[in-house]
């Protein structure tokens, strides 16, 4: 019987020295890509763009991974707005990264979301990441979620995780974040319809962008035929 | 005797896995050590992983330390020959599997993810169903004084 208390005493320690050391190697996102960089260049990227190179609408929007409202509208709006204005040839819509300072891992998410992209999958990835999106209700590193929902996303995972490591396009979100001051985001998602900025009072819907795209494209000059 | 002493260290074991889940659910510790698969995290931050607005890891701490316990009080001399013991751990035992088998079906089916240290203590708590059950099949043991006393010689 001693013997027995002995071995649990001891079962005890083992297991809560293995515990402390778990909590204590908890990691953490990469520094690199969670952080803003220390200097910031252009690499002449202007963001991901969804829909035709000739559609007479370009509808640039600024957002944050972490902001629920952006979250909502890609999951709400968006698959409308693809269905009806960008598969459609009238809306070319444009993603840049404004991370917000108040969000602690946006910068990070947006990170996640370029090393997905330069593998073809950005799309894939940011819809992950706002189809998933309780873990920005957590406050908790979401590093290794993001890792399986890159995976999710057909990202291949090591060149991700040396691309997170590197931060490698840490210095392309400062830009797109710093061209957002400039033309005076003030929140997320902020909408820009051929480079004119759009205020809302309330969050846009899809019946908002497709009035602005027929009025758009209502009083665009038509061409005249060649004689 | 030996029954309880298995399900004894099994729970304490189990114990530490839902505290280690729960301490992460709280927000110690940053990312959890989950492999490269990252399905921990998935499984973490689903809305499954609250139940009654509590983190289900937290009814793992319970449910262990409860487990524990008993088996702990169910290894007390008095209690050796006492064969409702084996039926609380029996219950404890059941109720455990039963909520595991719920939560790996949520795993596979609803969230489509695996978290191995959820796999662990499914495989715990499993473990300790079945010694359990195993515990009603042992002979009762035998803890009356005059079964442990050396035979008396004649007075001097």
């Amino acid at each position: 019987m001693n013997r027995f208390y002995v071995v649990l005493t001891v079962l005890a320690v083992v297991l809560g020295i293995t515990m402390f050391t778990l909590l204590r190697s908890g990691g953490g996102a990469p520094a690199a890509a969670a952080g803003p960089p220390p200097t910031v260049a252009d690499d002449g990227f202007r963001g991901y763009s969804l829909g035709q190179g000739s559609a007479p609408v370009e509808i640039t929007e600024y957002l944050d991974f972490e902001c629920p409202v952006c979250a909502t509208f890609a999951t709400v709006q968006m698959p409308t707005i693809k269905e009806q204005l960008i598969n459609t040839g009238r809306v070319r819509w444009k993603f840049r990264d404004y991370p917000l300072p108040i969000h602690k891992y946006s910068r990070f998410a947006a990170h996640a979301a370029q090393c997905a992209g330069v593998q073809g999958r950005y799309f894939e990835m940011q819809d992950q990441v706002f189809a998933h999106h309780q873990w920005a209700q957590t406050g908790k590193d979401p590093s290794n979620l993001f890792r399986s929902l890159a995976q999710a996303a057909g990202v291949d995972l090591n060149a991700y995780d040396v691309c997170m490591q590197a931060g490698r396009y840490a210095q392309r979100i400062e830009y797109s974040r710093q061209e957002g001051d400039s033309l005076h985001v003030d929140g997320t998602p902020t909408f820009f319809v051929n480079g004119k900025k759009l205020d809302f009072r309330r969050l846009p819907g899809s019946d908002d962008f497709k009035a602005i795209a027929d009025s758009i494209i209502a009083h665009a000059p038509t061409p005249k035929p060649r004689h | 005797m030996r029954h309880r002493q298995a399900i004894a260290l099994l729970a304490l074991v189990g114990l530490f896995v839902a505290l280690y889940l729960w301490l992460h659910a709280l927000g110690f510790g940053g990312a959890i050590k989950c492999g490269a698969s990252g399905g921990c995290e998935t499984v973490q931050t689903s809305q499954w992983a609250v139940f009654f607005g509590l983190p289900v890891a937290l009814y793992g701490v319970l449910g262990y330390c409860a487990i524990f316990v008993v088996a702990i009080a169910a290894l007390r001399p008095a209690a050796l020959a006492q064969r409702s013991w084996n039926a609380t751990l029996a219950g404890l035992g059941t109720v455990g599997v039963g909520f595991t088998a719920y939560l790996t079906y949520l795993e596979l089916f609803v969230i489509h993810a695996i978290c191995r240290w959820c796999v662990g203590s499914a495989v715990i708590i499993t473990a300790i169903w079945i010694v359990s059950l195993l515990s009603f099949k042992s002979p009762v043991t035998r803890t009356d004084r005059a079964a442990s006393l050396p035979p008396r010689g004649p007075q001097a």
